[in-house]
C-alpha cells in the first residue's frame, strides 16, 4: 500500500516535471517574444512619434476637431495618443504570438480572430480621422458662407452640417468594426430621419418668417434701401 | 513655343492670315452683346486716331457667349467709324475672334491674348474691358503710347472715381502692395491695361498656367510680375470710371481674385519684398487719382452689424488665424455702438498682416482664410465711410495716405511673423 502511494506520487511528480519540461521552452519563447515585441513596439512608437511631430500631425488633428475631442476626454494629444495606440497594438500582437506558441487549445482561434480584426480597426480609425477632418472642413465652410451671406444663426447651420457628417461617419465606423450593425443601421436611420424632420419642421413652422424672408431675399427683387451698402470693392 | 499648342487650329490660321502687327488689342468677352458694339467702335476710333500708320489687330477671346458677342465683334466694320470721326487708317485693321471653354476667371482669355501677341510679335498690347461702357477712344493712346513710344513695359490706369468706389483697392490692395513691393501703383488689379511684348512673353513663359494658379486674378499676378521682374511700370490717367454694379455676394469671389492672389504671391516673392524699404511713386501721366464727392446713401449700420456678427460667429476660425491681442481688439470694437465704432488703421493693418502670415502657413484651408476676411473688411469699410462722410477729396487722400504709411510702418511686424511662423 505504502509503496503504491509512493509510486503514484513519484509518477505524478515525473509527469509534472515532464509537462513542465515540455512547456518551459515554449514559455521562454513566449517571454522572449513578449520582450522582443516590447522593444520593437517601443522603437515603432518612438519613430512614429518623431514622424508625426515632423509632419505636424497635432495641427492636422486640431483642424479636424479631433484634438478638441481628446481634450474634453482628458486624453493626451493626438500624436501621443496614436503613438501609444500603435505601441500597444504592436506589443499585444507579439504577446498573442507568444501565447499561441504555448499551444493552448481554444486560444488559437481567438488569436487568429484578433489578427483578422486589426485591419478593420485601422480602417475604422482612418475613416474616423478623415471623417472628423471632413466634418470640420465642411462645417467651417458652411459657417463662413452663412456669415458672409448674412444668414441668421450661422452656427446652428454649421453645427447641423457637422452633426450630420459625424453621425454618418460613425455609422460607417461601426459597420467597419462589425459592432451592432443592425442596431447602428436602425439608429442611424432614426437619428438622420429625426434630424431632417426636425429641420423641416423648424424651418417650415418655427422659422416660417425666416423662410419667407430667405425666399424673398433669394427670389424677389430687393428693395433699393437694402442695396445701399453694396459698394463696388474694386 | 509650347504655349501656342493650346490655341485652336482655326485661331492659329486666323493669326497666320493677320501676320505681324504693331498694336494688339485684346478683348475678353462673355455675353457682352449689349455693350460690345460701342467698345469696339471706341477701339477702332482709338486706333484710327492714335495709330493710323501702325498694323493693328483686335483679338476677341470669348468665353462661350450665347448672345452673339463674337459675331458682333468681327461683324463691326471700321467703315462705320470712319465717316463719323473723319479718320483713316493707312493699314488694315484686323478683327478676329476665338472662344474657349471654362470660366472667365480661369485666365485662359488672358493667356490666349499673350500667346497671340507673342506669335504676331506685337510691339505694344492692350487689354480692354467689355464692361467699360464709358471708355473713350483716347484711352488706347493713353495706355499704348508709353509702351510704343517711351519704352515702358506696363501701363496701369488711374481713374476719376467716387470717393467710396473701389474700397478694397484703397483700404487693402493699394496700401499693401505699396508697402510690400515699394511701388505706388493705384490700380494693380484692373480690367484695362497696356503691356509690352517683352513683359507678355516673359509672363507667358513663367506663370504656372498648368497648375491652376495662373487663372483667377491673373491680372494682379501680371502686375506683380512686372514689379518683381524689374520692368518699367507707369500709370496713365484715363478719366471717369463708371461704378460697376456689384452685389454684396460678389465680395468673396473678388477677395479670392485679389487678396488671395496677393497673399499667394507673397510666398514666391518673399526674397523681393522682404528687402524693400519704403515706397516710390511711379511715373504717371495725368492725375494720380481724382475723387468725386457726390452724396451717396450707405447703410453703415448693416455693415457694422455684419462685422459684429462675423467676429462673434467666427471666433473659432479667427483663433486659428489671429494673435490673441488682435482678436481681443476686434472683439472689443465689435461690442461698441454705432457711434463709437472705430476700426483703427493700426488694428486693420495688423489684422491683414496676420491673415497674410496665416495664409502662408496654411493654418486652415487657404480659401477659408480669404472668406474670413470679408466680415472684417466690412467693418473697416464702415469706419472708412464714417471717417470720410463729409471729407473733401484732399481729406480722403490724406486718410488713404495715412493708411499706406501705417502699412509701411508695420511691415517689420509682418516680416517678424513670417519668419517666426517658418
Amino acid at each position: 500500500m505504502r509503496e503504491m502511494i509512493i509510486s503514484e506520487l513519484t509518477q505524478a511528480l515525473h509527469d509534472l516535471a515532464r509537462g513542465f519540461a515540455h512547456y518551459l521552452p515554449r514559455l521562454i519563447v513566449m517571454l522572449i517574444l513578449a520582450f522582443v515585441g516590447w522593444v520593437i513596439a517601443y522603437v515603432v512608437k518612438v519613430v512614429l512619434r518623431s514622424i508625426l511631430t515632423v509632419i505636424k500631425f497635432d495641427k492636422l488633428s486640431e483642424n479636424a476637431g479631433a484634438s478638441q475631442l481628446l481634450n474634453k476626454a482628458a486624453l493626451p494629444p493626438a500624436t501621443e495618443m496614436l503613438s501609444r495606440f500603435v505601441f500597444w497594438v504592436t506589443w499585444l500582437g507579439f504577446i498573442m504570438l507568444g501565447v499561441s506558441v504555448l499551444g493552448i487549445l481554444g486560444l488559437q482561434e481567438q488569436i487568429a480572430r484578433f489578427f483578422l480584426f486589426l485591419p478593420h480597426l485601422f480602417v475604422a480609425m482612418l475613416i474616423l480621422f478623415f471623417g472628423l477632418l471632413a466634418a470640420s472642413f465642411f462645417s467651417r465652410a458652411a459657417l463662413l458662407a452663412a456669415v458672409n451671406a448674412n444668414v441668421p444663426s450661422p452656427r446652428v447651420l454649421s453645427l447641423a452640417v457637422r452633426s450630420i457628417i459625424i453621425v454618418f461617419i460613425l455609422s460607417i465606423v461601426f459597420e467597419e468594426l462589425g459592432l451592432a450593425e443592425q442596431t447602428m443601421l436602425v439608429a442611424f436611420g432614426i437619428a438622420f430621419g429625426a434630424l431632417m424632420l426636425g429641420l423641416a419642421i423648424a424651418f417650415g413652422i418655427g422659422g416660417r418668417d425666416l423662410a419667407q424672408r430667405f425666399l424673398e431675399k433669394k427670389f424677389v427683387r430687393r428693395k433699393k434701401e437694402e442695396n445701399e451698402d453694396e459698394l463696388s470693392p474694386l | 513655343m509650347e504655349d501656342e499648342t493650346f490655341l485652336t487650329d482655326d485661331f492659329l490660321r486666323q493669326l497666320i492670315n493677320v501676320g505681324e502687327v504693331d498694336i494688339l488689342v485684346g478683348l475678353p468677352t462673355r455675353n457682352n452683346a449689349k455693350t460690345i458694339g460701342s467698345i469696339v467702335h471706341t477701339i477702332q476710333s482709338g486706333i484710327l486716331g492714335g495709330f493710323p500708320r501702325e498694323r493693328a489687330v483686335i483679338i476677341n477671346v470669348d468665353g462661350g457667349s450665347r448672345d452673339g458677342t463674337p459675331e458682333l465683334v468681327t461683324g463691326i466694320s471700321i467703315d462705320d467709324v470712319r465717316p463719323a470721326s473723319n479718320l483713316h487708317a493707312l493699314r488694315t485693321l484686323h478683327s478676329i475672334s476665338t472662344n474657349y471653354a471654362g470660366s472667365p476667371e480661369s485666365g485662359v482669355a488672358f493667356r490666349t491674348i499673350l500667346a497671340a501677341a507673342e506669335l504676331l510679335r506685337a510691339k505694344a498690347c492692350i487689354v480692354m474691358s467689355p464692361e467699360s461702357v464709358n471708355s473713350e477712344s483716347d484711352w488706347l493712346s493713353k495706355l499704348l503710347r508709353p509702351i510704343y513710344r517711351d519704352g515702358f513695359d506696363l501701363v496701369t490706369p488711374t481713374y476719376r472715381r467716387h470717393k467710396f468706389d473701389g474700397l478694397l483697392m484703397t483700404n487693402l490692395l493699394y496700401p499693401m502692395i505699396r508697402a510690400l513691393y515699394g511701388v505706388r501703383i493705384r490700380e494693380a488689379f484692373t480690367p484695362e491695361f497696356g503691356f509690352s511684348n517683352r513683359l507678355g512673353s516673359q509672363f507667358l513663359g513663367q506663370n504656372g498656367w498648368a497648375d491652376g494658379t495662373g487663372g483667377s486674378g491673373v491680372e494682379l499676378r501680371f502686375t506683380l510680375a512686372a514689379i518683381t521682374g524689374g520692368y518699367r511700370v507707369c500709370q496713365s490717367f484715363l478719366g471717369k470710371k463708371d461704378h460697376v454694379e456689384r452685389r454684396a455676394a460678389d465680395l468673396v469671389p473678388t477677395l479670392r481674385q485679389t487678396v488671395g492672389v496677393l497673399f499667394s504671391a507673397l510666398e514666391s516673392d518673399f526674397s523681393v519684398w522682404s528687402k524693400v524699404v519704403g515706397s516710390q511713386p511711379v511715373p504717371t501721366t495725368g492725375s494720380d487719382q481724382e475723387l468725386l464727392l457726390d452724396p451717396m446713401r450707405v447703410n453703415r449700420k448693416r455693415l457694422r452689424q455684419m462685422f459684429s456678427t462675423g467676429v462673434a460667429e467666427l471666433q473659432s476660425v479667427f483663433q486659428s488665424i489671429l494673435s490673441p491681442p488682435t482678436l481681443e481688439g476686434l472683439q472689443r470694437i465689435a461690442a461698441l455702438g454705432e457711434e463709437e465704432f472705430h476700426y483703427s488703421a493700426e488694428l486693420w493693418v495688423r489684422t491683414v498682416y496676420e491673415f497674410a502670415a496665416s495664409y502662408q502657413k496654411s493654418v486652415i484651408s487657404r480659401d477659408h482664410i480669404i472668406q474670413a476676411i470679408a466680415p472684417l473688411f466690412r467693418g473697416r469699410v464702415c469706419t472708412f465711410l464714417g471717417e470720410n462722410r463729409n471729407a473733401s477729396a484732399n481729406d480722403v487722400e490724406t486718410n488713404i495716405e495715412g493708411l499706406c504709411l501705417e502699412f509701411e510702418r508695420l511691415k517689420p511686424y509682418l516680416l517678424q511673423m513670417w519668419k517666426s511662423r517658418e
